[in-house]
């Protein structure tokens, strides 16, 4: 009996340890796989980087001609330019539309209105983004030639639609965490000192959880930046320094993949849509990284 | 004596829980009001019905009425004018993530006021009667959430009375603050009563014996009795259930 017991018990510890490591092993490879990742890209990339590539040029050239026969020039600043303008007016839409959300969602939505809500926001975030650059190429391209009577509709202002309707959803369910994190008391307290309810929301909850909105607002930013299929369906692609919305413009990460399947690995070309990566890999990462900082400022306030 | 709230058959229901089962009485204008009673009489939801505020709450009906100066309450149209008339403590401080001038300032500011000296005296004649000024008055930039439990609460109490109200309602708000800032809030309620009419929900027996003009017995939702504190407080008050509690000897 004694024997037995023993057994047991030194059963359970045994499988413990192995779904113990079993779950760190996880851990450390997800770590694993980024590094992997990141070493990947740096590794084809590395060699035009540190050996030939211009990186001054690089960066605020806007001549890109990767496959021009004798004289290939790399210059991305065109594609920066679009990748940014076109978040830029992505998050000119989406703001507006996902902390309002948000606050409607929060503060004035029946629970079972609420809950409709978040499934709708939560299929939303679950279309490919690849059918939102469809949606870009067919019916919003026709929209905006209709609209403003432009000879082609695959524009930075398709571009933005469609990447402010990606981004909504993470924006206000972010958004939506954040407020719904103000303890209820602070409403009560407010209302009795007799605040109507838009005055509690912008002198309370708003400098309240400012924190998390701007987060929100980050992490939107950050899906529209890494972003490809829809951008490289609506926006015309084409190399442009891009003077308005009306304008078709390229961003890098469409660059990547319209390219990437047409060169010859390992040539100069292809090392420099890795450079790209990096470069998109910094841009993703600086970003990511503010958002959590400010995340991390809430917690501890 | 005028009277200034009348309360009639006053029935409260959170979905299918009855938390005031048709009470009726009348505060009278500058009376201290005490009201005691166990956990889960009906204390707070009376207090939260007189200043509107339990109406959006969801599922809660309220019937009977309550009158304010001889007018029903859910009759008047501007719910946040009838609700600055009422200072409101509540039992856990609540300070508003705001600097502690921001916070006094917060009602007036709500109501329109934007003159800065005005706000300024507002703020220092409160925080005053509130017996917090001497400790905050260097700092008035910084959160209120940064105070210490008892510095918040009389926050919270300037903050009732930074509006002028006609009626000032405590709820339990000696809880988080020690006896003797207690005994200087104490004093201070005594003063005030001459500008406004009170309204003292307490746990601590003596409190009421110590402040109120009248004292009304809750227990489970119904008004067991009010009257003259000294008669609540006697040998034989109307109810046994009263001399029980007020003796100790409850339940
Ligand atoms: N928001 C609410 N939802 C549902 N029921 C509630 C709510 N608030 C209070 N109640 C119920 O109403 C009754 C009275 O509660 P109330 O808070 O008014 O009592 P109280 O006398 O203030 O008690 P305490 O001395 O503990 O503060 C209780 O039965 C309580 O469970
Ligand atoms: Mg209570």
């Amino acid at each position: 009996m004694n024997n037995q017991k023993n057994k047991t018990g030194k059963k359970a510890p045994f499988l413990e340890t192995l779904i113990e490591s079993f779950i760190r092993l996880c851990g450390i490879s997800s770590i694993i796989f980024v590094f992997g990742i990141f070493f990947f890209v740096f590794k084809e990339g590395a060699g035009f980087l540190f050996g030939g590539l211009d990186i001054w040029e690089f960066l605020t050239s806007e001549e890109w001609y990767p496959t021009s026969l004798n004289n290939k020039r790399y210059g991305t600043f065109a594609l920066i330019l679009g990748t940014f303008s076109v978040t830029a007016l992505a998050m000119l839409i989406a703001v507006p539309f996902g902390l309002g959300a948000a606050i409607f969602v929060s503060e004035f939505c029946s629970p079972k209105l609420r809950e409709t809500f978040k499934i709708v926001i939560e299929l939303l975030a679950a279309i490919p983004s690849v059918v939102w650059g469809f949606i870009g190429l067919t019916v919003m391209n026709q929209l905006i030639i209709a609209v403003f009577n432009a000879p082609i509709g695959l524009t930075m202002l398709n571009g933005g639609i469609m990447l402010a309707l990606m981004s909504v959803p993470i924006i206000v369910s972010i958004a939506e965490d954040a407020l719904k994190a103000v303890p209820d008391s602070y409403r009560e307290a407010a209302e009795a000192l007799g605040a109507t309810r838009w005055q509690v929301i912008y002198r309370v909850l708003l400098p309240a959880a400012k924190n998390g909105l701007l987060a929100a607002v980050l992490l939107g930013a950050a899906r529209s930046i890494g972003e490809t299929m829809a951008v490289l369906m609506a926006t015309g692609h084409s190399v442009n320094i891009p003077s308005g919305p009306l304008s078709w413009i390229r961003t890098l990460t469409a660059t990547i993949a319209a390219e990437l399947g047409e060169v010859a690995q390992g040539d100069e070309h292809y090392q420099v849509l890795f450079i790209i990566g990096i470069l998109l890999f910094t841009i993703t990462f600086v970003v990511n990284l503010i958002a959590d900082l400010v995340i991390k400022g809430i917690r501890q306030s | 004596m005028k009277t200034k709230i009348q309360v009639s058959d006053l029935k409260v229901h959170y979905g299918n829980i009855q938390a005031l089962n048709g009470i009726s009485f009348d505060v009278y204008e500058n009376e201290i009001l005490g009201i005691i009673g166990p956990a889960q009489s009906g204390k707070t939801t009376l207090l939260k019905v007189i200043n509107r505020t339990l109406e959006f709450a969801q599922g809660t009906t309220v019937e009977g009425s309550v009158q304010l100066d001889g007018v029903d309450i859910y009759s008047i149209r501007d719910v946040h004018g009838l609700r600055r008339r009422i200072g409101m403590v509540l039992p856990l401080p609540v300070g508003l993530p705001l600097s502690i001038y921001d916070n006094v300032a917060f009602a007036p500011r709500t109501a329109g006021m934007r003159k800065k000296a005005e706000l300024d005296e507002i703020v220092e004649r409160c925080l005053q009667q509130a017996a917090l000024w001497d400790e905050v008055k260097d700092r008035l930039d910084s959160l209120g959430t940064k105070l210490s439990g008892g510095q918040q609460q009389r926050l919270t109490i300037a903050r009732a009375l930074s509006h002028q109200p006609e009626i000032l309602c405590l709820d339990e708000f000696s809880i988080a603050v020690d006896p003797i800032t207690t005994m200087r809030i104490e004093d201070v309620l005594k003063t005030l009563k001459d500008e406004m009419t009170i309204l003292l929900v307490t746990n601590l027996v003596q409190q009421a014996k110590r402040l109120a003009n009248r004292t009304a017995f809750m227990l489970n939702g119904d008004l067991i009795e009010i009257d003259d504190t000294d008669v609540i407080f006697s040998d034989n008050p109307a109810s046994q259930s009263t001399f029980d509690y007020i003796t100790g000897n409850f339940g």
